[in-house]
């Protein structure tokens, strides 16, 4: 090859030495970035999710154009939206059924992390900034379920808004600054939109410190010891790539649900204007907060209910001291492993409860699910750590895999 | 991965196949992405409820000689006067071929009775006065824009100042004697 | 094997989610085929007419149908001009003349159905207390959708024994509604109205196009968006079988 070099090359050295942006996308998620060579289609997720996140301000942005945040024109000016706006149906139905999506890539995200101890030294703080994410993704959701203005979107305000009643003292206080008046309203409407739209950039903030805080250790992988050298590879092409493929499965189930069930993950009462004189039968929140609702109602203190639910998120700061353990992948942990199942039916398990009155059945299987839910965390993962005997665990990633018979 | 590196130096069928492949996923990629655009940028053209509204009917019936009413439509004032025989004859008798944008009387009205332009000045988009009996009418006895002093003449040319053109004409059909169709 | 039990735990997971719209205790609907239903679905036009005409000359005189324009009839088989001659039989109160006062003019095909009543007090003052919802988004706003309609239009019987006691005046039993008792008199009975068409308009008939119809009300976009959907889907999936093959592919030399 000449040593020449054409316009095109040169003017790019010269921009790339001014601002090192491509070199930077490289070492990032491009080539420069050596991944283990052994992570699972788990490690999809964080993918999809940024995916997701770009899907949802796209959308997000063209229906703030449409949309009127006011008590008297939000429900109107939505189902304007849905009629007259050119593809705005197809716009609120991807923003809608986004939200959802967005929940279960980042669940499956967040599981995977709880499986194979992501969360372990030394990546505590890129799994606090994934915490933080998935608070600023449920205060967007919340708040972007309100904007409809239907008869959930304002009793969902309501009975959330009410739990910082709770809080002794001063309670009622955070809640009329909360609201902005004396209930929900126009002005407690009017900063929903401001923070919902205000909110996803926060995201894209911390997500650019989550991949920063990923890049300092670099990607835990299935076996949970740290990858030697010459068992990592590219990320571009290997992941990308796969990533790809990854992108495409999950369009496949995205779109889907977007053309043929739009509103199986909504609650048809969101159809009915919002009417502050007359509450629903049955006041349900979205699916993704049911296990934090169900712990919610398990107890009859409202303040101590409202201290669990958040403990139930918040503790999950703390999870990498309270799990003892060494290792990481639950591969090599016989009874962590079994207790990460338990965990996810007892999630299951409460996300169901959560959508059922609080009465009979499925009130006393949340209450044993809370009570699971934290025992899981504060008594089991400390003391497993000290009575497991791990697996032994392999010398390199490459190790198991060539000792492994071919599958 | 050594492997790999020195294969490239050997054109093999697999990496022709690995190229085909990876051509046609990004292409598809892209074509999948560009249509996917469209959606989203004509989302903000007008909506059909806007596009409904697009046309508007109106009945001149209660409108008297020498009077004038404005008609909003596409959320512009279009200014319709039914204009006196004087004012007509006023509008016609000028030499129209020297004038700022020579145009004549009658390429300007389907009847000469009604003088139907958008109210719109052409300077910077102010709305000009001469439509209320209490307004002025500039100079030229038409209308007379207040933000820079343009005067439109009753034909709704341009006079004077700093407009370029004059008061454009909507398309308008009369639908009967005194009903028209803007639009 | 492990990946197919997370993948399978995930999808449970999924599974649940419309478990919510079960309700307890609730009515088992007789479950109608629509032509709109499965992946390709469409509107029956002819249905949709008919649909329209019973809501026009039954529903529409306590219902209203809020975020309906006439010039929307367009879409379901009607002429531009046909759309304006109806739009023309009704009235719009118009703010304001040059004096300030409201005035009456024709509807245009861009003016919204009108609704019955002015306001929500006087529908339910002249409707013994209660409110006749709006019906644009009827069917969207309650589980079961059409086929709740079309049951509860047609769920009138007289009161079993043990509720005769119980119904309170002006209520009306209906096996479907939640509760049983309804505010709304039964209103279809065969030949009630004469179709245009011709078809013999047996309450059942009427109530299945009704239903139909007010499905489109509450969801226009329904045949745009499964068509969209078929040819998006097959896009994705060409995509997804190509980024497979692609990876398998680059993946082949990495010993994993």
């Amino acid at each position: 090859m000449s040593t020449e070099k054409g316009w095109g090359m040169r003017a790019f050295d010269w921009f790339e030495e001014r601002l090192p942006i491509v070199s930077f996308i490289d070492n990032s998620v491009g080539s420069k970035y050596p991944a283990p060579k052994n992570l699972n289609y788990f490690w999809n997720f964080g993918a999809l999710a940024g995916l997701v996140l770009v899907i949802m301000i796209v959308t997000g942005i063209l229906l703030a154009m449409s949309y009127t945040p006011h008590v008297d024109h939000a429900f109107q000016s939505v189902e304007r939206i849905m009629r007259d706006v050119n593809s705005g149906w197809l716009l609120r139905y991807m923003h809608a059924n986004g939200a959802s999506f967005f929940f279960i890539v980042v669940y499956i995200h967040i599981f995977r992390g709880l499986y194979y101890g992501s969360y372990k030294s030394p990546r505590e703080v890129l799994w606090w900034l994934g915490i933080i994410i998935m608070l600023l993704m449920m205060a967007t959701a919340f708040m972007g379920y309100v904007l409809p203005w239907g008869q959930m979107s304002f009793w969902g305000a309501t009975v959330i808004t009410n739990l910082f009643s709770a809080v002794p003292l001063i309670g009622d206080k955070i809640v009329t600054l909360l609201w902005g008046g004396f209930s929900v309203d126009n002005a407690t409407l009017n900063r929903f939109f401001a923070l919902h739209y205000l909110l996803p950039f926060v995201l894209v903030g911390v997500v650019v410190l989550h991949i920063w805080a990923l890049h300092i250790p670099g990607s835990n992988n299935p076996v949970g010891i740290d990858a030697a050298p010459q068992d990592k590879i590219p990320f571009h092409p290997y992941y990308t790539v796969k990533d790809m493929f990854g992108v495409g499965v999950f369009l496949l189930a995205y779109f889907t649900v977007v053309f043929w069930f739009p509103n199986i993950m909504g609650h048809t009462d969101n159809y009915i204007p919002a009417n502050p004189l007359s509450t629903p039968a049955h006041i349900v929140p979205e699916w993704y907060f049911l296990p934090f609702y169900a712990i919610l109602r398990s107890i009859d203190d409202k303040l101590t209910g409202v201290i669990l639910m958040f403990g139930s998120i918040l503790i999950l700061f703390v999870l990498p001291w309270l799990d003892t353990s060494r290792v990481r992948s639950a591969s090599f942990r016989p009874i962590y492993k079994v207790l990460f199942w338990v965990f996810l039916i007892d999630c299951v398990v409460l996300t169901w409860c959560g959508a059922q009155v609080a009465e009979g059945l499925p009130l006393i299987l949340s209450r044993v699910g809370t009570f699971w839910y934290f025992f899981h965390f504060l008594v089991l993962l400390p003391v497993i750590g000290w009575i497991e005997t791990p697996k032994p665990l392999p010398i390199s990633i490459s190790t198991p895999v060539v000792a492994k018979p071919a599958e | 991965m050594a492997d790999a590196a020195e294969n490239q130096t050997v054109p093999t069928e697999d990496e022709s196949r690995r190229d085909f492949l990876l051509h046609a996923t990004v292409a598809t990629g892209a074509v999948g992405v560009a249509m996917s655009m469209w959606p989203l940028i004509n989302s903000m053209n007008p909506a059909a409820d806007t596009l409904a509204l697009s046309s508007v009917e109106a009945s001149l019936a209660g409108l008297e000689e020498g009077q004038a009413i404005t008609i909003s439509w596409r959320g512009k004032p279009v200014f319709v006067r039914y204009r006196t025989a004087a004012e007509i004859e006023g509008a016609r008798s000028e030499r129209w071929q020297d004038m700022p944008d020579p145009q004549s009387d009658e390429e300007r009205v389907q009847n000469e009775k009604y003088l139907i332009v958008i109210g719109v000045c052409t300077h910077l988009g102010c709305i000009p006065l001469g439509q209320k009996t209490t307004e002025t009418r500039g100079d030229y006895g038409g209308y007379f824009c207040p933000c820079h002093g343009s005067h439109y003449d009753l034909s709704a040319r341009i006079r004077r100042g700093p407009a370029p053109t004059n008061l454009e004409v909507p398309e308008y059909t009369f639908l009967s004697e005194t009903n028209i169709r803007i639009g | 094997m492990r990946i197919v039990l997370f993948a399978a735990v995930a999808i449970s997971l999924l599974g649940f989610v419309p478990a919510k719209t079960q309700a307890a205790g609730e009515v088992v609907l007789e479950e109608q085929e629509w032509s709109f239903d499965g992946p390709f679905g469409r509107f029956d036009r002819q249905q949709l007419q008919r649909g329209f005409q019973v809501y026009r000359e039954v529903c529409s005189s306590c219902h209203g149908l809020d975020y309906i324009a006439f010039r929307n009839l367009q879409e379901i088989g009607y002429s531009e001009d046909q759309t304006k001659v109806l739009a023309s039989e009704y009235t719009i109160e118009e703010c304001c003349d040059d004096q300030g006062d409201i005035f009456d003019r024709p509807a245009i095909p861009a003016d919204y159905y009108p609704n019955p009543y002015p306001n929500a007090q006087f529908a339910r003052a002249s409707n013994n207390g209660a409110l006749p919802p709006d019906l644009s988004l009827m069917t969207k706003a309650r589980p079961g959708g059409p086929d709740y309609m079309y049951n509860l239009i047609i769920g009138y019987e007289e009161p079993p024994t043990e509720m005769a006691e119980e119904m309170m005046v002006g209520m009306y039993y209906n096996t479907v509604f939640e509760g049983n008792q309804i505010a709304m008199a039964q209103q279809l009975f065969d030949d009630l109205i004469e179709y245009s068409d011709g078809t013999p308009a047996t309450s059942d008939q009427m109530a299945r196009d009704v239903s139909a119809f007010l499905h489109w009300a509450a969801e226009p976009k329904l045949e745009v968006r499964k068509q969209t959907g078929v040819r998006v889907l097959l896009f994705t999936f060409i995509f997804t079988v190509l980024a497979y093959l692609l990876k398998r592919r680059i993946w082949a030399d990495v010993e994993h």
